[in-house]
C-alpha cells in the first residue's frame, strides 16, 4: 500500500491555561497544563475522507491545526506523504495542504477583496494572473458565488457566504489534503449538499484527502470514508463509518448518536454528568464518569484502542 | 404612542432593508411581516444570504452602517426602533432583547478575560433592574451560568481570553451571557453552531425552561431543520430577503407549501456519498443586488407558472400556514 498523505504517532499538544503571575513563580508553581490533544495516532490514506466527531473542547480543532502544521506539538510525530514533519521543513509541507477554519469571520483578511482571498494561494505558487482569474471563477460558481462577490469584503457577506469563500480558497490550488473544521456550518441545507457533493467530485476526480471535522452526524455520515469520535483530547473509537453509525463501540459514541434531534423525536437525552476537565482529568478511562457501563477496571486503568471486529475501540467492554 | 398588539413582542410590517455598497443596493429585505407572541419561540431557516441575520439586527438596530430601513414598521416591545435614536434603543439592549450573533466574537471583546465581561453583563442588567451589584455574587453567577451549558472547568475557563477556547466553548461563553440577562425576547443567530449534539440538547433545553419560566420569547435563526422543529412553535423560511413560508412547527416539517420549503426540508441529507450525490436545488442562488422579477424563487422553481415571472406573490394564508406562492392563490 501507499504511504499514508497523513500518519500521527503519540500526537499531544498540552498549552498552558493563563500566564504564570509572580506568585506562582516564587512558590514555583506552573500554570495548569490543559491536555487538548494527548496521544493521537490516527493515518488517513491517499483519497480517503476521516470524518472527526466529538464532543465540543474534546480537541478536533486542535488536533488538525497540529496536522496543519499551524500548531508545534507538545510530543509525538507527524508524517507528511511518508515524510517526517519537522522545524526544516514544515513550510514546503504547508504549501501542499490547507486549512478551512471553523469560524469564518476569524480566518478572512477583512481589508481584502473576496478576488484576492480566494487566489492567494495561487499567487503564493506563482500562476499568471490570467490563471488566477479563470480558477477564481471556476472555484466561486462552485461553491455557489457569483461573479459579483469578486470585489466585496468579508464583512458585506453573510456567515454562510464567507464559509463558501473559505472552502473556494482552499481548493483553489488542488492542494491533495485539506482539514475542513465545520466547513457547512454556516450553510443551509441546500447550499450544504451542494459543498459536500463538490468536495467528494474533487475527492473523486483529483484524489483529494480530507479530515472533515463536524458536529452534524449526517455530514459526516455522508462524506467519510472512516469516523473517529474524539473525547478529552483522545480518539476512543475509529472505523468505518457505516460500521460506526449503525454499531457503535464505545459508550460515548453511542451517547453521540443517541442525542441527533430528528423531525420525529423532538428532544433528546443528552447524557448525563459532568463534562470532562482537560485539566484534571478523570483517572483510568475519561469516559467513566458519565459511563453508564462503568466497571471498577474503569476507574483506575486507562483502557488502550484495541481491535473489534473492523473496528479499533479504546473500552474495557470489549 | 403607537397603536400595537400587547401581546406581541416583536411585530414587524412590511419591512424592507438595504445594503447600499459600491456596487449597487442591496435589498436583503424585501417587505417581511413577522410577528413574534410574548412567551413564543420561532425559528427562521431558510437560504444562506437570505436575509435572517439582518431580521435579527434591524430588530435590536444593530445593523451595518450602511444599511438603511427603506420601509414598514417594526416595533419591539410596543416600540417602533426606527424611530427611536441609538440611544434609546440601546437601553432596550440586553434586558428587553439580547441577541446572541452569529459570529460569537462580535459579542465577546477578544482583549478582555471572559469574567470581565461576564461581570459587565450582570452588572447592567442589575442597574437596568435598579438592583445593586455585588461582586462575589456576581461572580457565583457567573460561574454557575457556564455549568449550566455545560462547561468544563469553568473555573479556569473563566479566566481566559476568547483565543484560549475552543468553538463551541465561544459559543457557550455568549449563552451563558444571553441566559444571565433574562431578556424577554432572546434573538439567537446559529448558536449552537460550533456544539456537538449532546450539548446541543442541553443547550435546547435552558432555552425551554427560561421561555416557560420566565415567558421568554426566542427568535432562533438555524441552518438546522431539525434543530429548528425542536425548538420552535412556529417556523419561518426566508428566501431571497423575503418570508416565502410562516407555519406551526410540526405542520412545516409535515406538509410544508411553498416549492422553497419543500426542496430545502429535501436536501436534508440522509445518505453516504457511496449512494450517490446529495441533493441540492437546481439552478443558482439568487443575485440579490438585481434580483429575479416576480417571485423571486420563480427560475428555480418546478412550478412555475406565467405570472410568476411578472408579479410578485402576496402572502395568503392556506389552513394554519402564511404562504407567498400563487400556487394558493
Ligand atoms: N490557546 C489555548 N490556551 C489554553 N487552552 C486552549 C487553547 N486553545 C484551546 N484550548 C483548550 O483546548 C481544548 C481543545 O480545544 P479545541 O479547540 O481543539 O476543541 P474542539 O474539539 O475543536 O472543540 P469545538 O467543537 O468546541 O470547536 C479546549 O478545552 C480549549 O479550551
Ligand atoms: N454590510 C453589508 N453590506 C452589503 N451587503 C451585505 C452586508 N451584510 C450582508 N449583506 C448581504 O445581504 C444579504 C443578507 O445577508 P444576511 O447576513 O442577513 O444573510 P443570512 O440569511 O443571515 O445568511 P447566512 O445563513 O449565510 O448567515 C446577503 O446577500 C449578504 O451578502
Ligand atoms: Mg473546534
Ligand atoms: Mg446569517
Amino acid at each position: 500500500m501507499d504511504e499514508p498523505i497523513v500518519k500521527t504517532i503519540g500526537l499531544k499538544k498540552y498549552f498552558r491555561a493563563g500566564k504564570s503571575g509572580l506568585l506562582n513563580r516564587i512558590f514555583r508553581q506552573e500554570p495548569p497544563l490543559v491536555k487538548a490533544v494527548d496521544n493521537v495516532s490516527i493515518e488517513v490514506q491517499s483519497g480517503e475522507v476521516l470524518g472527526l466527531v466529538g464532543e465540543s473542547g474534546c480537541g478536533k480543532t486542535t488536533l488538525g491545526r497540529l496536522i496543519s502544521t499551524l500548531e508545534t506539538p507538545t510530543d509525538g510525530e507527524i508524517f507528511f506523504t511518508g515524510q517526517k514533519v519537522t522545524r526544516g521543513n514544515w513550510k514546503a509541507i504547508r504549501r501542499q495542504l490547507q486549512m478551512v477554519f471553523q469560524n469564518p469571520y476569524e480566518s478572512l483578511d477583512p481589508r481584502q477583496s473576496i478576488k484576492s482571498i480566494v487566489t492567494e494561494p495561487l499567487l503564493k505558487l506563482g500562476f499568471s494572473k490570467a490563471e488566477r482569474e479563470a480558477q477564481f471563477e471556476k472555484v466561486m460558481s462552485a461553491v455557489g458565488l457569483d461573479q459579483n462577490f469578486a470585489q466585496r469584503r468579508p464583512k458585506d457577506l453573510s456567515g454562510g457566504q464567507r464559509q463558501r469563500v473559505a472552502v473556494a480558497r482552499s481548493i483553489v490550488s488542488t492542494p491533495k489534503f485539506i482539514v475542513l473544521d465545520e466547513p457547512t456550518s454556516a450553510l443551509d441545507a441546500s447550499v450544504q449538499s451542494q459543498v459536500l457533493n463538490l468536495l467528494v467530485g474533487l475527492r473523486n476526480d483529483f484524489n483529494f484527502s480530507y479530515i472533515v471535522i463536524t458536529h452534524n452526524i449526517a455530514v459526516a455520515r455522508f462524506i467519510s470514508d472512516r469516523i473517529a469520535t474524539m473525547y478529552a483530547g483522545q480518539v476512543v473509537e475509529l472505523g468505518p463509518t457505516d460500521m460506526v453509525l449503525k454499531d457503535p463501540k464505545h459508550p460515548y459514541t453511542q451517547a453521540l448518536l443517541k442525542s441527533v434531534p430528528t423531525l420525529e423525536i423532538k428532544r433528546v437525552e443528552p447524557p448525563h454528568g459532568e463534562v470532562p476537565s482537560l485539566i484534571n482529568l478523570p483517572s483510568g478511562c475519561r469516559f467513566h464518569t458519565r459511563c453508564p457501563y462503568v466497571m471498577e477496571k474503569c476507574k483506575t486503568q486507562d483502557p488502550e484502542m484495541r481491535k473489534v471486529g473492523d473496528v479499533n475501540v479504546a473500552c474495557w467492554l470489549y | 404612542m403607537e397603536v400595537s398588539d400587547p401581546d406581541a413582542i416583536v411585530n414587524v410590517e412590511g419591512l424592507s432593508i438595504t445594503y447600499r455598497t459600491v456596487y449597487g443596493n442591496l435589498q436583503a429585505l424585501n417587505t417581511v411581516d413577522l410577528k413574534i407572541k410574548r412567551g413564543e419561540s420561532v425559528a427562521i431557516v431558510g437560504e444562506s444570504g437570505s436575509g435572517k441575520s439582518t431580521l435579527g439586527l434591524a430588530i435590536v438596530k444593530l445593523l451595518a452602517p450602511n444599511a438603511y430601513y427603506t420601509k414598514g414598521r417594526l416595533l419591539l416591545d410596543g416600540r417602533d426602533i426606527t424611530k427611536l435614536s441609538n440611544r434609546q434603543v440601546s437601553l432596550l439592549r440586553g434586558s428587553t432583547a439580547f441577541m446572541i450573533f452569529q459570529d460569537p466574537l462580535n459579542t465577546l471583546n477578544p482583549v478582555k478575560r471572559v469574567d470581565v465581561q461576564m461581570l459587565e453583563a450582570i452588572r447592567s442588567r442589575l442597574k437596568q433592574k435598579g438592583e445593586t451589584f455585588n461582586e462575589e455574587a456576581a461572580y457565583q453567577e457567573a460561574i454557575d451560568k457556564l455549568k449550566d451549558v455545560r462547561m468544563p472547568d469553568a473555573d479556569s475557563i473563566i479566566r481566559r481570553y476568547p483565543h484560549q477556547l475552543s468553538g463551541g466553548q465561544i459559543q457557550r461563553v455568549v449563552i451563558a451571557m444571553g441566559l444571565l440577562m433574562k431578556p424577554k425576547l432572546m434573538i439567537a443567530d446559529e448558536p449552537t453552531s460550533a456544539l456537538d449534539v449532546t450539548v446541543q440538547a442541553q443547550v435546547l433545553d435552558l432555552m425551554r425552561e427560561l421561555q416557560q419560566e420566565f415567558h421568554m420569547s426566542i427568535i432562533f435563526i438555524t441552518h438546522d431543520i431539525n434543530v429548528a422543529h425542536s425548538i420552535s412553535d412556529r417556523m419561518v423560511v426566508m428566501y431571497a430577503g423575503e418570508v416565502s413560508e410562516a407555519s406551526p412547527a410540526d405542520v412545516l416539517v409535515k406538509k410544508a407549501l411553498h416549492p422553497y420549503s419543500q426542496a430545502l426540508i429535501a436536501s436534508i441529507p440522509t445518505t453516504s456519498k457511496k449512494e450517490g450525490q446529495l441533493n441540492a436545488i437546481a439552478g443558482s442562488p439568487p443575485d440579490m443586488i438585481s434580483p429575479p422579477k416576480g417571485c423571486r424563487f420563480h427560475p428555480r422553481c418546478p412550478f412555475v407558472m406565467d405570472i410568476c415571472s411578472r408579479e410578485s406573490p402576496r402572502t395568503v394564508t392556506k389552513d394554519e400556514s402564511d404562504v407567498r406562492c400563487y400556487l394558493y392563490g
